[in-house]
């Protein structure tokens, strides 16, 4: 292989696997900078990938080659009432974020599971027929050299979650809405003196994180996996959630750290046909991610964190 | 009498979770056109129907008690260790390797030090999190997640390339090593019962001990209600949350060496963290950290487990009912504040004419039992 067909399959190969990614980190952003953490992403992207094959396995002879775009806003829909669990607990009835999100990676893997038995006798279902598949841009794939790197047969999903993050954070650091968002998370007695609904925002926060995530599982089920079962999400929402904080709190740090952790689990995968990347042993590959994680953590991040107000129950006075 | 009510409304809130629980998966039943009666009760012999069916209720216990009393420890330190899965996992791991690496070895030397490999490698797994924290302030809780998967990849790393020759399981380990009892295999019909629940009992009773009874017990309790004051005081914080993280991880990772040496007795690659971690975390939430609570909790959500994979078969219901059974358990013990202000509130409305009599210790009964009916009533509502 050249160098340039080298590239072009590590670099698609790598958005493929951050896809879902960026999108669940970006949820995991809004949810945590209005002071809720969730560590219930994971079992968010196993509803959003459930309900997008469902609707996928059932659709694709209506809707065509759009039928995946739709699955993925689907599983966005079903991660959003999904999360709305969560705000609940959270919000209105003080229940531990970390033991509400717990119990959504509980719940989503059993229900989904339950529901495929119930709808296709199986533990999974069939493979879907409407994938995402490779997108060659119509112009920009002519730039020499770049084109046929970057815009050839590559994952749309994947650019699309870029935009999706650039509009993130454009809402959340310049906008009205945002601030509001932010200032929740920051400090919510403050935030409510100045007649800012705290719950509405904290609401706001958790539900777009549901959309989000939800849509991120419905990537990785329908460009990754092509069909459901209980191990079609195993670890993305986590990775997401270390994006999350490798990115620190920010949509466009979020994404980088997405598009790097994917390009990390891509390697386990194409890693065999690159030269040095070969002869490391896979698991170090496997393991990057985590490990990268926890050290930026000690190092990088350290004790300045995410929102000052994050994983506090806001109890409003009388 | 403050006390006793207070002890009381602590009782209710699992009771009622647990009966809520099972309220709601009978509704996801009924959805579904199942019947619920016949479901629970194939579960229900499928927990405890035979002699068979209890040992491996049984079977199922004595893990879960070691990883939710690994959970409770370090919770009652104030940490979230939702890690017990990847120390679980490495103390199977750890248990099986040290006993297929010295298989001549003879039992009364093997077993003991095969246990110890396993608690050691779930304590040192979780150490990593406890020293993270104590000198560098890292969450304990995206550490541990972190954690878990990196086990995850290593043990299936170590189990196909240094363990094995690219096979996806271990060979089964020497005989010597076995917690297996002939007595116990035969007294419930050839189950996979084995010594671990004994050990269960055992290590519940001195985490109460280590927990009520000791300076390091009371270090861990003050640092957990308040590591400023406990600092104050002259304690070191440090020192303490490293020594509850060790300890949690030795139980999960005790807990681990009796799936390998006990239930699976190898170990092979996985595509998740054992599911072990989670569930001991669902117990001892709802054991509300305490070991006595954590028996029963964890004979409830074993004897689910066991039963719930009856169901299937018996009645065709998908044995996954049961998880979200306890999945929505643990969300209502969770979410006890809900649960809590309508007992609080019920009292109120119907205390009125028994305030008078605060001294009367008879009292806190039956205003806490119409505080339970009227949570039903409301219960059935929804």
């Amino acid at each position: 292989m050249n160098v340039t067909a080298v590239l072009q399959n590590v670099i698609a190969s790598a958005l493929i696997y951050s896809a879902p990614l960026i999108l669940t980190a970006l949820g995991g952003t809004f949810s945590e900078r209005s002071g809720i953490v969730n560590v219930g992403l994971e079992g968010i992207m196993v509803m959003g990938a459930f309900s997008s094959v469902v609707f996928n396995l059932a659709m694709a002879d209506t809707f065509g080659s759009l039928t995946p775009w739709i699955g993925m806003l689907v599983g966005g829909a079903i991660g959003f009432v999904f999360s709305f669990f969560h705000a609940v607990a959270t919000v209105h009835w003080r229940a531990d974020h970390i033991i509400s999100g717990t119990v959504i990676n509980l719940m989503a893997p059993a229900l989904a599971v339950f529901l495929t038995n119930i709808i296709y006798g199986a533990r999974q279902t069939d493979f879907i027929k409407a994938r995402f598949g490779f997108f060659t841009f119509p112009v920009l794939s002519d730039i020499p050299f770049i084109g046929p790197i970057l815009f050839t047969n590559t994952s749309l999903p994947a650019f699309v979650g870029i935009g999706i993050a650039i509009l993130c954070w454009f809402l959340l650091f310049k906008t009205k809405f945002g601030l509001r968002l932010r200032s929740v998370g920051e400090h919510p007695q403050a935030a409510d003196t100045l007649g800012i609904n705290v719950y509405l925002m904290k609401y706001a926060g958790v539900l777009l994180s549901g959309f989000l995530g939800g849509m991120g599982g419905a990537i990785q089920a329908q460009a990754i996996a092509s069909n459901f079962s209980a191990s079609t999400i195993a670890g993305q929402g986590f990775i997401s959630m270390a994006a999350m904080i490798f990115g620190k709190w920010n949509p466009l740090g979020a994404m980088g750290a997405a598009i790097f952790f994917g390009f990390a689990q891509s390697l386990a995968v194409t890693g065999n046909y690159i030269p040095v990347i070969q002869d490391i042993p896979s698991v170090w590959l496997q393991v990057a991610p985590y490990i990268i994680t926890i050290l930026a953590l000690v190092f990088v991040i350290g004790k300045s964190r995410g929102p000052a107000a994050n994983g506090k129950t806001y109890i409003k006075s009388k | 009498m403050n006390d006793k009510r207070q002890t009381l409304n602590n009782l209710l809130v699992p009771i009622l979770s647990v009966l809520m629980g099972f309220l709601i998966g009978a509704i996801i039943m009924l959805v579904f056109n199942f019947n619920p009666i016949e479901g629970y009760s194939a579960m229900f012999k499928g927990a405890f129907g035979t002699p068979f069916y209890i040992g491996e209720t049984l079977r199922q216990t004595a893990p879960l008690i070691m990883t939710a009393l690994g959970f409770a420890l370090a919770n009652i330190a104030g940490f979230f260790n939702i890690g017990v899965a990847g120390q679980a996992l490495l103390g199977w791991t750890g248990s099986v390797w040290f006993a297929i690496s010295f298989p001549s070895l003879p039992s009364p030397i093997l077993l003991p030090l095969s246990i110890l490999a396993g608690v050691l490698a779930g304590a040192l797994w979780a150490g990593i999190a406890g020293f993270l924290r104590a000198f560098f302030g890292v969450s304990e809780v995206i550490v541990t997640i972190m954690l878990n998967h990196t086990s995850l990849y290593t043990v299936n790393y170590l189990i196909r390339n240094v363990m094995t020759d690219s096979n996806d399981s271990t060979p089964r380990i020497p005989e010597a090593a076995s917690l297996r009892m002939e007595w116990l295999t035969d007294l419930t019909n050839n189950s996979t019962l084995h010594a671990g629940i004994f050990i269960s009992l055992i290590m519940a009773f001195l985490v109460w001990v280590l927990i009520k009874k000791t300076t390091t017990g009371y270090e861990i309790r003050a640092v957990g209600l308040n590591p400023m004051a406990s600092k104050y005081a002259g304690m070191s914080t440090k020192r303490t949350i490293i020594v509850s993280m060790l300890l949690s991880g030795a139980l999960a990772g005790l807990g681990g060496a009796m799936e390998g040496l006990g239930n699976f007795q190898n170990v092979f690659v996985q595509g998740a963290v054992p599911t072990l971690g989670f569930d001991g975390l669902a117990v001892a939430l709802l054991g509300l950290s305490n070991p006595i609570g954590i028996i029963f909790a964890a004979l409830l959500f074993g004897a689910l487990k066991i039963g719930g994979s009856s169901m299937p078969l018996a009645v065709g219901v998908p044995s996954e009912v049961v998880d979200i059974v306890i999945a929505f358990i643990i969300f209502f013990v969770g979410a006890n504040y809900v649960i809590r202000f309508f007992l609080e509130r019920n009292k109120k409305k119907t205390a009125g004419p028994i305030e008078k009599h605060d001294s009367d210790k008879a009292s806190g009964t039956p205003e806490s039992l119409s505080g339970t009916e009227k949570a039903d009533k409301k219960e059935d509502k929804e």
